[in-house]
């Protein structure tokens, strides 16, 4: 779909900002292999499928780097401005070269220093500025960048790879170390191209994901697989392979938090908060809004309506089921804003239906069904010509949102007293919705006390919502209980936490086990680039820019949440733009139904076929006995409870991953492939190996 | 059968999945996390259907509960007239 030139220019940035800059999108995968202890030979045709297999990613055009010890491979999708954009791109005397997938929104900033440096260009893309800052200052380029990015740079003279990812890690980035070769790409199924590289699940990744939703990075649900952890870098070098982390989330002891008043505070938030929108706007292509009637995409989107684009267009989720359809404040905002809105209606057929595509792309198994609405809509966005959204993810995490944050707060005001039954009334305002049938006030109010003398334990924030999680293993198998054997999560966490944890105030602790396990590998990865690229849609984030993050962690916790008021700080800073109905409304958190997804009439007989005996027993994930009673239970009762129903998820997501990537991976053909560039620096004999 | 072995056999194929081994009379549901706030409520349905009395909210606390010794108490004190605890 053309959009006239005009309209792409944002209010706010003059005709010569936006032309000079203007982000070339690139969309895209990439994906590498490098022998660790020097050269020894690489086939053209590995890398060509390792790039094929991410051809969704950048379906229309990919290039290639390799000489006799690395090969470089990325796909892109291409927008505009071909013949400056196609990677991998090189420096000024072709030492360096990089493949690349992201964003750097402050590049053009970066780039009037490179040049006054004397640096060359011969693009107009931010992948180029990235190299040559790289080339000037090294590893401490990262700290510089404001983006979302995975990306791999050769430096052929040195003969060293450096792989890096974005703070949070917004952008996906996997390897493996196999026969001394480093094998690495944005996605898994990249990395099963090489058929040598095994294919098996992860006990302690299960173990993992049915306590904490996700895997503990760096691990992935496959066994060897791993992902290079957010705000790291690793470089293979000299037959070694190091690993450093260069930024971590900022944890500040109160007396290094600002002493701001609130309205200072709100009033800075709202300047970083336009400013990080506005840089997620430079693109060469229009950009779009999730737009889902909450306070973070409401905000985001009004920002860009009021201070650059009044006519963005705008994308929501609609569901049958009342308990989770936001429509109602979806439309508030649509008329408060008056934007072209385009709303998905997600069927329990759909929802259920698209499970196994949306397991595919996201490469691990899921306890909630969330994701998949986002994956269908991403696909509506596509079709609608767009090709990037801002969306609002990040904002619960950062100015704190969750209701898991205010729980950890009453609880641990309820454990100075566990006996005031006037202290543990306060549980039932934090969830309204589950304690609105009197019947389990008593109930409720005892599962929220427990682990009430641990409130030293670093792990207490989080402890009900992975103790009730934990109830899943229930339905391990022998044999999966077994290899799991004694390995202990929570310990594993425990170790894992910076000094800087011990000094921080309880709620920034509780921030940071969110962000730290929960944001990328789940929010920012199934819920976010993983079912978005599945259809070539790229997501930005203006709540995760770092300073938006730097400064909140300066922020003491009481104006973060006070009493026990959500979002404090990001509610007071929307109030002059959005209407009161959002600013006060009450917290309702993206869900998407479960059980009248998966057992719906289309979609029953999938799942029992799924869960069938001889299903599970090819896998011996799972003990078919006990699934057998869970599915039973599940068709037989009308509401089927939490756990339950993230068990059903769970299972069924763990046989279809293993299914799809165990069990059945075909693969792509090499010939799939017919790059644009191919750079081909091997020597004679190193080319007989393809 | 014995009112013990209903509510046992209720709670090991619903909430344990058939896995009743390590369930102990006294063995608390809350602590041991086996039945959460949904299951608290199929429990209570389940009493009420199988055993004709109806549990009053103020009934439905851990000391008439939380295990199946518990219930067992909870279910003579109903079913013969005694009062049940309440909060």
């Amino acid at each position: 779909m053309g959009i006239p030139q005009k309209e792409r220019r944002f209010r706010g940035e003059s005709e010569g900002d936006y032309f000079s800059n203007r982000l070339i999108l690139i969309m895209c995968g990439i994906a590498g292999i490098c022998h660790i202890n020097g050269p020894d030979g690489l086939s053209l045709d590995s890398i060509k499928r390792m790039i094929g297999a991410l051809c969704h990613r950048g379906p229309d055009e990919t290039g290639i780097y390799i000489d006799d010890q690395v090969a470089l491979g990325h796909a892109r999708l291409s927008i505009i401005d071909l013949s400056s954009g196609v990677q991998p791109i090189h420096n000024e005397d072709k030492n360096l070269w990089i493949v690349y997938n992201g964003e750097i929104f402050n590049y053009p900033e970066l780039k009037k220093d490179l040049l006054q440096k004397g640096h060359r260009f011969y693009t107009t893309s931010d992948t180029e500025v990235l190299l040559h800052l790289y080339e000037e200052q090294g590893t401490d380029c990262l700290t510089q960048l404001n983006g979302q990015f995975a990306l791999a740079i050769w430096d052929a003279k040195k003969k060293e790879l450096f792989l890096a990812r974005d703070r949070v890690g917004i952008r996906p980035l996997y390897y493996t170390i196999f026969n001394n070769m480093l094998i690495f790409g944005s996605e898994i199924k990249s990395i099963f191209e090489n058929r040598n590289v095994s294919r098996q699940i992860d006990p302690i990744a299960m173990d993992q994901i049915f306590t904490f939703w996700t895997t503990l990075t760096p691990r992935t649900v496959f066994k060897d697989i791993y992902e290079l952890p957010p705000g790291h870098y690793m470089k293979a070098c000299d037959g070694k392979v190091t690993f450093k982390k260069y930024w971590d989330i900022p944890l500040y002891p109160r007396s290094e938090q600002s002493d701001l008043a609130p309205q200072e505070i709100c009033r800075q938030i709202q300047q970083l908060l336009q400013d990080a929108v506005r840089i997620r706007l430079r693109a060469d292509v229009p950009v779009g809004c999730y737009l889902s009637g909450g306070l973070d995409s409401s905000g985001a989107t009004a920002l860009v309506v009021r201070n650059f684009n009044k006519d963005v267009r705008t994308f929501g989720i609609r569901f049958d089921s009342d308990g989770y359809d936001e429509g109602e404040y979806q439309s508030l905002m649509v008329s408060h804003l008056n934007v072209n809105h385009t709303d998905l209606r997600a069927t329990n057929e759909q929802i259920g239906a698209s499970l196994p595509d949306c397991l595919w792309h996201c490469e691990k198994p899921l306890l909630r069904t969330g994701p998949i609405p986002l994956f269908l809509l991403s696909d509506v966005v596509r079709k609608s010509g767009y090709k990037v959204v801002l969306t609002g993810e990040g904002a619960d995490e950062v100015f704190g949102g969750y209701n898991i944050f205010r729980e950890a707060k009453v609880r641990r005001f309820l454990a100075k007293y566990p006996h005031s039954h006037i202290r543990a009334e306060l549980i039932g305002r934090l969830y309204p919705y589950i304690f609105k049938n009197p019947k389990l006030k008593c109930t409720l109010q005892s599962f929220f006390a427990r682990g009430l003398d641990q409130i030293d334990d670093p792990v207490f924030s989080h402890f009900i919502r992975w103790e009730s999680t934990k109830r899943i293993k229930t339905f391990f198998s022998q044999e999966l209980n077994s290899a799991v054997g004694q390995y202990d999560g929570y310990e594993q966490v425990r170790q894992s936490l910076p000094e800087s944890f011990g000094q921080a105030d309880d709620f920034s602790k509780a921030q940071y086990l969110e962000m730290a396990i929960f944001l990328s590998n789940y929010l920012l990865s199934s819920q976010g680039d993983r079912v978005a690229m599945a259809h070539s849609l790229e997501i930005r984030v203006p709540f995760l820019d770092p300073r938006v993050i730097n400064f909140m962690a300066k922020v003491p916790a009481k104006w973060k949440i006070l009493g026990l008021n959500e979002k404090h700080i990001l509610k007071k800073s929307f109030e002059g733009i959005l209407p009161k109905e959002i600013t006060s409304r009450p917290k309702n958190p993206y869900r998407a139904p479960i059980k009248q997804s998966l057992l719906n009439e289309k979609t029953a007989e999938y799942t029992k076929e799924v869960l069938s005996a001889e299903s599970l027993g090819k896998t011996g994930l799972f003990d078919a006995g006990k699934v057998t009673r869970l599915l039973r239970k599940a068709q037989a009762v009308e509401n089927l409870s939490e756990i339950d129903s993230m068990a059903l998820v769970g299972i069924l997501s763990s046989q279809i991953i293993h299914s799809q990537f165990v069990q059945s991976f075909t693969g792509v053909s090499a010939d799939s492939v017919a790059p644009a560039l191919i750079v081909d620096r091997r020597s004679k004999t190193s080319m007989a190996v393809s | 059968m014995d009112n013990s072995v209903k509510v046992r056999e209720f709670v090991v194929e619903n909430f344990l999945f058939g896995d009743g081994e390590k369930l102990k009379d006294d063995t608390s549901f809350m602590e041991e996390g086996i039945i959460d706030s949904t299951g608290i409520l199929e429990l209570v349905f389940f009493l009420e259907e199988t055993f004709g009395f109806s549990v009053e909210d103020d009934e439905l606390v851990p000391d008439n509960m939380d295990s199946l010794q518990n219930i067992a108490r909870f279910i003579d004190r109903k079913l013969n007239g005694n009062p049940a605890k309440g909060a």
